[in-house]
């Protein structure tokens, strides 16, 4: 009993961590309606910037900081010079587009560091919470679970109840309107990518730390798979990139302890196909219904 | 009057299909000619099949992005089974059928059908998806494949065949001597022969070629436009969606599968190599030769398959170059300014022309 | 036996009643109009007819047979073609072929014989060719047969959309606001269009239309449709000077 509520737990940590990603998938999509591919290196050179800083003698929490504010720059660069001017293209090309900017952000880093994994060092400096014999608690896991409801719950109140957040809600649902009630429609856009980039680099911090190494191509798979939660959760939907992130997370931990760990990929796609066959358009999505 | 003008239109189609198949042909000939003379290396030469391949891949995908209107991010595991049941056929048979070329020429259309029906089988399930949601199935489909493909284990020894899946093959059960291991989980394949040639490879472009393009030139190929177009008039006309987009798949997947047997007689063949990033790659190639224009799928693989042999003098930065090209291209391609301005060009240098077609 | 029986029509949709007991008849030949201020849900009744949408109450049927709840495609196939409200075209394809689409289910050739140039596709080709082309001069189209869908002007298209939904040779055609967005001249042309298409093809015709002139230069019997229930219905003439129709049109 205790080592099935001790892969839960963990699932539910990498769950966040995923969720984390996902929610820049769907914010991103909900407003530019764009799959932005390079998400998922954008979470790698938040890991490479913890990483160097704290080679350089940083400690781990302005590590962290650091590494937001360069996810976040790097976030809203990457908008303005390679998406904005696609702006109206169709979804296909801007889709193209990103890909070339992962690209871009893999060669870099390979340039810089080199193809071999590098040893991470965790950010969390907590030791491991001992509940009885079978149930030890990482620190990483106790950390990332609450640090990440902490971010979803301010980020809910963000997107609800403040001006900037509901000016995101509202370029969402109609670009062209919002722009007409006065909100400034670039700005809207670029904060979104800046929270977006923001919240990959903690989620970086916190799977380096917990799955501790490092290389260029270790935002990939991650980014994959939290984009597979957020349409797991209804892409374009904050609360579906939770639920999809934390379902993921689970039913990937369970998958890897109770059936294979080579087979735990095919089966987490596996679920979601299922999922998407029952409730095609996610679990909390909207179904679009064309006006004919 | 009426006679003359449709006619006139259906040669137009044709006479650039038949421009198409001569650029093709005529480059692997040229190629061919410099590459036994002497002028090109033998670089050049390992790069002519691959060539092949991927174009079989970008013209094949071509048709479910461009011309039915679907985004498939998984086009990569056709590719894989077909690779798979090829490469396999061809070792099971090695004695069998020792005529190399019929045993390969029977791994072609095994691999392909077995592609095809894959297609088939994975196209039923998501024909109600929307857009976006259809292509991460696609994706997550492409990587199901290629990972139960690596979980496959298959040993022929005196006894017959054993196969295994998640778990290597109990090796007390073999008799050791008459052992040879066909699938080994997911270590590489050993033992495929090396049948693909640059001329069998072309001539299986060419067979692609004529096949999607008398595909989309018959009513299957006008009804996967209308699909792509407008699904809801499409409907209220009687075009059967699900067979339509049923038979898009099929024909699609086969081809992959067919690229995947060629890639399979050619190189190692390991099953990570049928990822997403297989399936991104030949996405790539298809989005930037045009969607829906098949001669653009061809240039645009032959020069970004190229490019980075092309820019191997840049070394290490060559990959870094070859993003910023994809990422310039893709604006310069797309952007509304940029568009205008490229397209005042042209029509300043052909102004008159385009006046006397209206 | 009527051409088409409408017989207590409804649908809701959660809680509202889109369309409520609809009743209508029409005979086979006559050019019959729907309608009735936005809103009404004109539109909904065309897509119930047309299998858009599944009707919640009621059923209706064409030569007596009963189509209610079939899909878009099963109710073309049984003889109901439509236009839209918005002009649905297959914008990226030439004209000819959007009519060609049209002819798509008259046409028997198989995916394999495409592929290797039978006799059949040939002489198929062939014939739906000049079939379209035919249907095209009946719209003044033919000249601009090669053209792209999106490139025709306005009024055109609309025409294109028509003869696409002849092409599937239907015995009901349903046009809804076929006139919309065209100036007087155009919608004379119109008008004689459709009496032609009524005379040539003996086709029956159901039309939604708000552009009174040619609902009262053509329409033989009109529906008035007004928050999802009929108001009345009739002979033209009376219908449009009946002062609870101007009422509903002209709002309180």
């Amino acid at each position: 009993m205790s080592s099935f509520l001790s892969y839960f737990i963990s699932g539910i940590s990498l769950g966040m961590i995923y969720a984390l990603i996902a929610l820049g998938y769907t914010m991103v999509y909900g407003i530019a309606k764009m799959l932005n591919f390079a998400h998922g290196d954008i979470i790698m050179i938040g890991g490479f910037t913890v990483y160097t800083a704290m080679a350089s003698g940083i400690s781990p929490f302005f590590a962290v900081l650091l590494s937001i504010i360069v996810c976040t720059v790097l976030g809203v660069v990457i908008e303005k010079v390679a998406y904005k001017p696609l702006r109206g293209a169709s979804s296909l090309a801007v889709l193209i587009t990103a890909i070339g900017v992962s690209y871009l952000l893999e060669n870099l880093a390979l340039l810089m560091f080199g193809s071999d994994a590098k040893q991470f060092t965790s950010v969390v400096s907590m030791k491991p919470v001992t509940i009885n014999e079978n149930l030890v608690i990482s620190g990483e896991t106790i950390v990332t679970i609450i640090v990440t409801v902490i971010i979803m719950i301010a980020l809910s109140f963000f997107v609800n109840r403040t001006k900037p957040g509901r000016a995101m809600q509202a370029v969402s649902e109609d670009k062209g309107a919002a722009q007409l009630m006065g909100i400034n429609v670039n700005r809207t856009i670029s904060m979104t990518f800046a929270i977006g980039s923001a919240l990959a680099a903690v989620a970086a911090a916190f799977l380096c730390s917990a799955y501790p190494q490092i290389s260029p191509y270790t935002g990939v798979m991650p980014g994959i798979k939290a984009f597979v939660a957020a349409v797991l959760g209804g892409i374009g939907s904050i609360p579906g990139a939770m639920i999809g992130g934390i379902l993921l997370g689970v039913i990937e931990i369970f998958s890897k302890a109770y059936i294979s760990t080579q087979l735990s990929d095919a089966i987490v796609f596996a679920v979601l196909i299922a999922i998407l066959v029952i409730k095609p358009t996610g679990i909390l999505g909207r179904k679009i219904n064309e006006k004919v | 009057m009426k006679k003359l003008r449709t006619g006139s239109k259906a040669e137009a189609g044709l006479k650039n299909n038949l421009i198409t198949l001569a650029i093709v042909v005529v480059f692997f000939a040229v190629a061919e000619i410099l590459v036994s003379a002497g002028v090109l290396g033998s670089l050049f030469e390992g790069l002519l099949i691959p060539m092949c391949y991927y174009i079989i891949m970008a013209i094949s995908l071509n048709l479910i992005v461009g011309i039915l209107g679907e985004l498939s991010l998984g086009h990569g595991g056709f590719m894989c089974v077909g690779a798979y049941v090829g490469a396999v056929f061809s070792v099971l048979m090695k004695s069998a059928i020792p005529n190399a070329g019929l045993r390969y020429a029977l791994a072609l259309i095994l691999g392909g059908l077995a592609a095809g029906l894959i297609g088939v089988l994975i196209a039923i399930p998501i024909l109600r998806l929307q857009g976006d949601y259809l292509a991460i199935v696609t994706l997550a489909f492409g990587e199901i494949i290629y990972k139960i493909i690596q979980n496959c284990y298959l040993v022929s020894d005196k006894n017959g065949l054993h196969f295994s899946f998640a778990k290597p093959i109990d090796a007390s059960n073999l008799d050791l001597t008459s052992k040879k291991d066909i699938l080994n989980g997911a270590m590489a394949m050993n033992g495929v022969p090396r049948s693909a040639t640059v001329i069998s490879s072309l001539i299986l472009v060419v067979i692609t070629l004529i096949v999607i393009f008398n595909v989309i030139d018959s009513r299957s190929g006008r009804a996967f436009k209308a699909i792509r177009d407008n699904r809801i008039a499409a409907e209220s006309i009687g075009v059967h969606i699900t067979k339509y987009k049923l038979t898009a798949f099929f024909i699609s997947s086969f081809f992959a599968g067919i690229a995947g047997v060629i890639y399979a007689h050619s190189n190692a063949l390991s099953a990570n190599k049928f990822n997403y990033n297989m399936s991104i790659l030949i996405l790539v190639f298809v989005v930037l030769g045009g969607l829906g224009n098949i001669r653009g799928s061809i240039i645009a693989t032959m020069i970004l398959y190229a490019l980075p042999e092309i820019l191997r003098g840049f070394q290490a930065y060559r990959m870094l170059l070859y993003a910023i090209i994809l990422i310039v291209m893709m604006i310069l391609n797309n952007n509304e300014k940029c568009k205008a301005f490229f397209s005042g060009i042209w029509k300043k240098r052909s102004g008159k022309k385009k006046e006397d077609a209206r | 036996m009527s051409l088409l029986e409408i017989n207590n029509l409804g649908i809701a949709f959660g809680g509202l009643k889109a369309v409520d007991a609809l009743n209508m008849k029409i005979e086979k030949g006559q050019l019959y109009g729907l309608i009735g201020p936005n809103g009404a849900g004109k539109t909904t009744v065309f897509n119930m007819l047309t299998g858009v949408y599944k009707p919640t109450e009621g059923r209706f049927f064409l030569d007596g047979e009963n189509l209610t709840g079939h899909s878009p495609i099963q109710i073309n196939g049984k003889g109901i073609a439509r236009t839209f409200q918005n002009i649905r075209l297959f914008n990226d394809m030439s004209i000819l072929d959007n009519v060609k689409l049209g002819l798509n289910n008259k046409q028997t050739y198989t995916v394999a014989e495409g592929i290797f140039r039978s006799p059949r596709y040939h002489r198929e080709e062939k014939a739906m060719n000049e079939k379209a082309m035919e249907l095209l001069e009946v719209f003044d189209l033919q000249e601009q047969c090669d053209w792209k869908a999106e490139n025709l002007p306005y009024g055109k298209q609309r025409k294109l959309e028509i003869a696409r939904a002849l092409a599937t040779d239907p015995k009901l055609l349903l046009l809804d606001e076929p006139a919309a967005g065209m100036n007087p001249n155009e919608t004379e042309e119109l008008m004689e269009t459709i009496r032609f298409i009524r005379d040539k093809f003996n086709m029956t015709i159901l039309l939604i239309e708000h552009d009174m002139r040619l609902v009262s230069g053509i329409c033989e019997q009109l529906t008035v449709l007004n928050f999802g229930r009929e108001l009345t219905h009739g002979k033209t003439a009376e219908v449009l000077s009946n002062p609870e129709v101007i009422t509903a049109y002209l709002g309180e």
